[in-house]
């Protein structure tokens, strides 16, 4: 069989996310593959099994329908021995009727009970997948943002399905399979072994050298999978990477060089496939002379026996029979292992996501944030992403209700940080945070974030129409609701004008949109949601003149009456601002007004001046 | 089947390894068929006549055969394995080498994601029935073959049975296999589903727990898990259906041929190992036969996954090199336009640019302006040929681009796009990717001019430091500047910069400027700019607009002359500068 690396690509380029210190658009493999053996099978076997024993019920019921039909499999050349030696050698017809017919009985009750087998696991093994799937989800929901931050889209994805899949593959066929291959073998053995014991123990002498088959292949199969993974894992992040960036390497003109990299990459991996796959297909032959081998041991020892009077040929004709169902459950089971090894490996990578420790939760009598008047105080907060490298040091600021909070500075200062501190994306390293007073962290967080509307930089959408784009910033809100908020975003008349208006399905990204367009929903979006305190990451590097002039409007309403810190880029912004903060290097190294700042002649000056020192002279 | 006649040609160089694979295949399957006759012999005859030297010669000979089968089998195993693992590198590879090859039209049309999962995805699924037709679909055919014709020469009377039982099973199959591909494909549907919601979940994380949405997030899930469970169970079950069917079909047969081939066996016809051999070539057939219907559903799976690696190796590059085309340039970098008009779609669309003229001498640092989508990437993606112009042309050095080799005009020609795109490695390697021979002198030069020099020496590996996910994560304004750099230790006559200091502070911009001015006053520079600051400084801003060259001019000139850009300044800076002042 040719076994199948489970490589789906599931996920998308990565995607740019600017504003932040993580990660961003990366050149990097995305997390396929790569799927090594599991370091704690045991202890992952565990885990599985109580998602499994969630079933015991319908598990059971499928242990005892395969015990059935396992024994109904040694019935029917019991039987044909019966036949055989009884009957037809016996010359007794109407015996070979009542033979044939309890035969007929046997099968049609057996493929009944084997339907019923599949019926009951399949839904055992759904359920079970699906349990594992809302499990992950649930607590990809409670991961902290730091999480996200550090991981490719891609590698998350795989978990969720490929990992998922080949653990649903093993349950949905392994179980059973492995269930009624270990029966057949017992009931097979033991039945021999009752008919005539000494035929029976010859006939077992394929066992030992099955199993002896087995270990040698799987310890080089096991290092050939693992490598095979590997190579494929290495491969496909070479495609990921130079496809991605195939403009890039066009425009420089190293197509020659990617395609040398890719041809190493693709020959390691061809190498290591052709060993594994190899040495896998070796079982099925091999086996298969194993297998003719206990047959003709079981002819020849069973015609001697015969001769020398202890067996008969019906006797033969059934263990004939017996070692041709002795095979196929040993082959059987050699392969399962191989899948089941694949398997607690794919189930190893899930449950290390369930393992990742989640946001913090609130902390008892934590409060809710019902009213908030705005009252923002940053005292003395410290924070690093990575440890040693800080990126806010002592930063004290404090804002009051409605007033306009604009930071200013270098990109990789800390702006969007402060922003990241304010929503508990991430926790503060030392130094407090309260609003109206209190600390962020005795605050419920859910209630907390309820009360900032943020618009960032780079707009979300999903996959579905504008409204309910929009009201997703307050599921409950009406359609006029949701309307009115657009009108109040200057989106209405866009809107309008698109194929179905606010019916209209946008792609996911909102690819069928333009970027102003985009940003101009997330503003509707937090319009609706009518938090108390703002967070703008204004972004203008890509929109043109006219829609940054709509979408500056929409931002003024929006910010009127409530407190509201802005990534400042515009100067308008910056000009009406209460505070103006100016970040370099993790600290606030100036504070005040435009005007003031200016006057300052300082580090705020200087950067004014340097974008606009063309333009000052022309006009004064 | 014509497109696997299309990729057969892949298997050409291993056509021994591909002709000799089914031959041993056809060795093992001639050894297995023969086990059966070789077991009736030592019942019937040397068991009946009680001889144990037939039994004991007969059972030798039964090993001794599957001992050829296994060379049979292990043989086709090698020579399948490397054949199709071979055909799969070498399709994979022509694949790739003609991805490099597609031009940025075949790969807007294309997209890059998909690229990647035709390479990966749908490559591995041809190559897996290669090595299934290689090493199984022969033996399965081969296999009912044989053993109809074994179980004819056994005994013809039993044989009739399968007359009866062949049409059954394969009336059963195909209803199996039509339904089951109606309800996979309802599977891949909510498989599809899940996906799009985690996709989603994950690119919008921050908006997520920003509106605490994460209920929400959580029954909309659910909703696709239940529809991907119900309709899992539902496809299972149907397909569940086939095996018992299968088994009973199957044994229907043997009680048939324990039946008939007893009372003839009480006539005398017969003999009881002949009806034990019956029983082997019947159970064999039945299950070759499902085989055969089971590897051709793969087969026809494996169809979808070839048309769309066909379409790839179907796709001729947009751009070419026309046959003479000059390989060396002199390298002033004189840039002209003349009545360039240019669509992305068909001819009869709009188009992007609708004539424009423009003459850029060597050495000068011209800036382009306009609203978003007035073509200003497009007017730089056409330098660099990345898309050919519809109308008129393009001159670089006094040579239409059409008559350059691409590899000549792009190694003059340095782009830095809108998005960085940097690879996996090291910073240096980064720098160095445009040009590996590049000095650390130069590499270290350009990282300075780009202003990137202090944050690189601020990690602790400085310019050995990995980048990716393994390694440090830099911000988008600084990766923006190492891909200026990158193109900087090019030394191209042509540098174009679109919109590539977005994300960086302007303070650092104005740095950069000042330093390319410094420091490359040879080489003509474009700049796409959304900034009006960035653009204050050229000799020469042009101001696109409805497809066309709206202005042209110094600063000084346009604010004078030209609305559109006074409109542009003014939203801008336009009120602080009267503040200032």
């Amino acid at each position: 069989m040719a076994e199948r690396p489970a490589n789906r690509t599931q996920s998308g380029p990565p995607r740019p996310m600017p504003g932040r210190p993580g990660m961003g658009r990366g050149p990097m493999g995305i997390g396929m593959g790569a799927i090594e053996r599991a370091e704690n099978p045991k202890g992952t076997l565990r885990r599985l099994w109580r998602y499994l024993s969630a079933q015991r019920a319908a598990l059971i019921l499928t242990v005892v329908l395969v015990g059935f039909s396992s024994a109904l499999g040694v019935v029917g050349p019991y039987l044909m021995g019966v036949a055989i030696d009884d009957n037809i050698l016996q010359n007794d017809l109407p015996g070979l009727m009542r033979t044939a017919l309890l035969m007929l009985g046997a099968y049609s009750l057996a493929a009944l009970i084997h339907y019923g087998e599949a019926y009951v696991m399949s839904g055992v093994s759904q359920r079970t997948v699906r349990h594992l799937r809302r499990d992950l989800f649930d607590k990809l929901q409670t991961l902290p943002l730091r999480y996200f931050d550090t991981r490719t889209h891609g590698e998350t994805m795989s978990r969720l399905t490929n990992d998922v899949d080949t653990i649903s593959a093993v349950l949905s066929m392994g179980v059973t399979q492995f269930i009624s291959s270990a029966l057949t073998l017992v009931m097979v053995a033991s039945t021999m072994l009752a008919l005539n014991w000494r035929l029976g123990l010859v006939s077992l002498v394929t066992l030992p050298l099955m199993a002896g088959l087995t270990r040698f292949i799987t310890r080089y199969t096991r290092r050939g999978f693992r490598e095979q993974q590997a190579t494929l894992g290495a491969l496909n992040g070479v495609i990921e990477e130079t496809v991605t960036g195939l403009p890039v390497i066009k425009s420089m003109g190293r197509e020659e060089a990617a395609i040398q990299q890719f041809g190493v990459a693709n020959q390691a991996y061809r190498a290591a496939a052709t060993f594994a796959q190899t040495y896998a297909g070796l079982l099925g032959p091999m086996s298969n002379v194993i297998h003719n081998t206990g047959i003709a041991i079981v002819a020849g020892a069973g015609g001697w026996l015969t001769l020398a009077g202890y067996a008969t040929i019906g006797t033969i004709a059934s263990f004939i029979s017996y070692a041709r169902q002795f095979g196929r459950p040993l082959n059987m089971m050699a392969n399962l292992y191989n899948m089941l090894l694949s398997a607690l490996a794919g189930a190893e990578r899930v449950f290390q996501i369930m393992d990742e420790l989640p946001e913090p939760e609130d902390v008892p009598g934590a409060r809710s944030l019902d009213h908030v008047r705005g009252d923002v105080a940053f005292e003395e907060v410290c924070f690093a992403y990575t440890e040693g490298v800080p990126v806010l040091k002592n930063v004290s600021f404090h804002a009051q209700p409605g007033q306009t909070i604009a930071l200013v500075g270098p990109t990789g200062a800390g702006k969007t940080t402060v922003v990241n501190l304010l929503t508990r994306f991430y926790d503060i390293d030392s130094g407090s945070i309260r609003i109206d007073g209190v600390d962020l962290r005795e605050l419920q967080m859910d209630s907390l974030r309820r009360e900032l509307g943020i618009v960032l930089q780079d707009t979300v959408l999903f996959a579905d129409t504008v409204m309910e784009n929009i009201r997703y910033g307050r599921l409950d809100a009406t359609d006029e609701e949701v309307i009115q908020a657009a009108v109040l975003a200057n989106a209405d008349h866009f809107i309008r004008r698109l194929p179905h208006g606010y019916e209209t399905k946008l792609s996911e990204q909102g690819g069928n949109l333009s970027q102003g367009q985009r940003q101009l929903l997330a503003i509707a979006r937090v319009m609706l949601a009518d938090p108390g305190i703002l967070v703008l990451d204004e972004a203008t590097s890509s929109i043109d003149t006219r829609t940054e002039q709509h979408i500056q409007e929409a931002l003024l309403k929006l910010m009127e009456g409530r407190t509201a810190f802005v990534i400042a880029h515009r100067l308008s912004t910056i000009r009406n601002a209460d505070q103006v903060l100016v970040i370099n290097d993790g600290q606030i190294i100036e504070r005040g007004t435009h005007q003031e700042l200016l006057d300052m002649g300082g580090f705020y000056h200087r950067l004014y001046m340097s974008q606009f020192k063309v333009a000052t002279p022309e006009i004064a | 089947m014509q497109l696997i006649r299309r990729l057969l040609p892949y298997l050409r160089p291993y056509w021994r390894e591909a002709l000799i694979a089914p031959f041993l295949m056809l060795l093992e399957v001639a050894m297995d068929l023969a086990q059966p006759r070789l077991m009736q012999h030592i019942v019937d005859v040397g068991i009946a006549q009680l001889d144990m030297g037939i039994v004991l010669r007969t059972g030798a000979l039964m090993i001794g055969l599957a001992l050829v089968g296994m060379i049979g089998g292990v043989g086709n195993c090698v020579l399948g394995v490397r054949a199709a693992q071979s055909y799969g590198a070498d399709l994979r590879e022509d694949l790739y080498r003609k991805i490099q090859s597609l031009s940025f039209g075949n790969l807007d049309a294309l997209g890059t994601g998909e690229l990647v999962t035709r390479l990966t995805n749908d490559v591995t699924q041809i190559q897996e029935v290669v090595m299934i037709t290689l090493r199984i679909l022969v033996r399965s055919p081969l296999m009912l073959v044989g053993s109809l014709t074994m179980m004819i020469i056994t005994s013809p009377r039993l044989a009739l049975l399968l007359l009866a039982l062949v049409p059954i099973v394969l009336v059963g199959l195909t209803i199996v296999i039509k339904y089951a591909h109606a309800l996979f494909t309802a599977v891949q549907k909510a498989i599809d589903g899940i996906n799009t919601v985690v996709q989603e979940n994950l690119a919008s994380v921050r908006v997520i727990k920003a509106f605490v949405r994460q209920n929400h997030e959580r029954k909309r899930f659910a909703g696709a898990n239940e529809d991907l469970t119900a309709r899992s169970i539902r496809a299972e079950r149907t397909v569940a259906l086939f095996g018992p069917f299968l088994m009973m079909s199957l044994n229907l047969g043997i009680v048939g041929v324990i039946w008939f081939g007893g009372v003839d066996v009480t006539r005398g016809g017969s003999q009881v190992g002949q009806i034990m051999a019956s029983i082997n070539y019947l159970t064999t057939t039945l299950m070759s036969l499902m085989m055969v219907g089971m590897l051709l559903t793969r087969v026809s799976r494996a169809q979808a996954s070839a048309e769309r690696v066909t379409e790839v190796l179907d796709s001729e590059p947009v751009v070419v090199d026309a046959p003479e085309a000059v390989a060396e340039l002199s390298g002033r970098g004189r840039v002209a336009l003349e009545g360039v008009v240019f669509s992305y779609g068909s001819d009869g669309e709009e188009p992007v640019l609708a004539g424009v003229d423009l003459a850029i001498e060597p050495g000068q640092t011209v800036a382009i302006l306009g609203a978003t989508g007035s073509g200003k990437s497009t007017l730089a993606h056409l330098i660099p040929r990345f898309y050919d112009v519809k109308a008129g042309r393009l001159m670089v050095d006094g040579l239409d681009v059409r008559e350059i080799q691409q590899q000549t005009l792009r190694r003059q020609v340095a782009i830095v796009m809108q998005e960085p795109f940097l690879f996996s490695g090291t910073i240096a390697e980064n720098l160095r990717y445009g040009r590996p021979e590049a000095t650390d002198e130069e590499v270290i030069l350009a990282a300075k001019l780009a202003q990137a020099h202090d944050f690189i020496m601020s990690f602790p590996d400085g310019y050995d430091t990995l980048l990716g996910q393994r390694g440090v994560n830099v911000s988008g304004g600084q990766k923006q500047r190492l891909a200026i750099a990158r193109a900087l230790v090019m030394r191209p006559a042509i540098l174009i910069l679109d919109d590539s200091t977005s994300s960086v502070d302007v303070e650092t911009e104005a740095l950069i400027q000042g330093a390319l001015e410094e420091h490359l006053k040879d080489c003509t520079r474009i700049v796409v700019a959304q900034r009006i600051s960035t653009v204050l400084n050229a000799d020469s801003i042009i101001v696109l607009e409805g497809a066309r060259v709206a202005a042209q001019g110094t600063h000084s000139e346009l604010i004078q002359s030209s609305p559109i850009y006074r409109e542009i300044y003014e939203s801008q800076l336009g009120n602080g500068v009267v503040a200032h002042g």
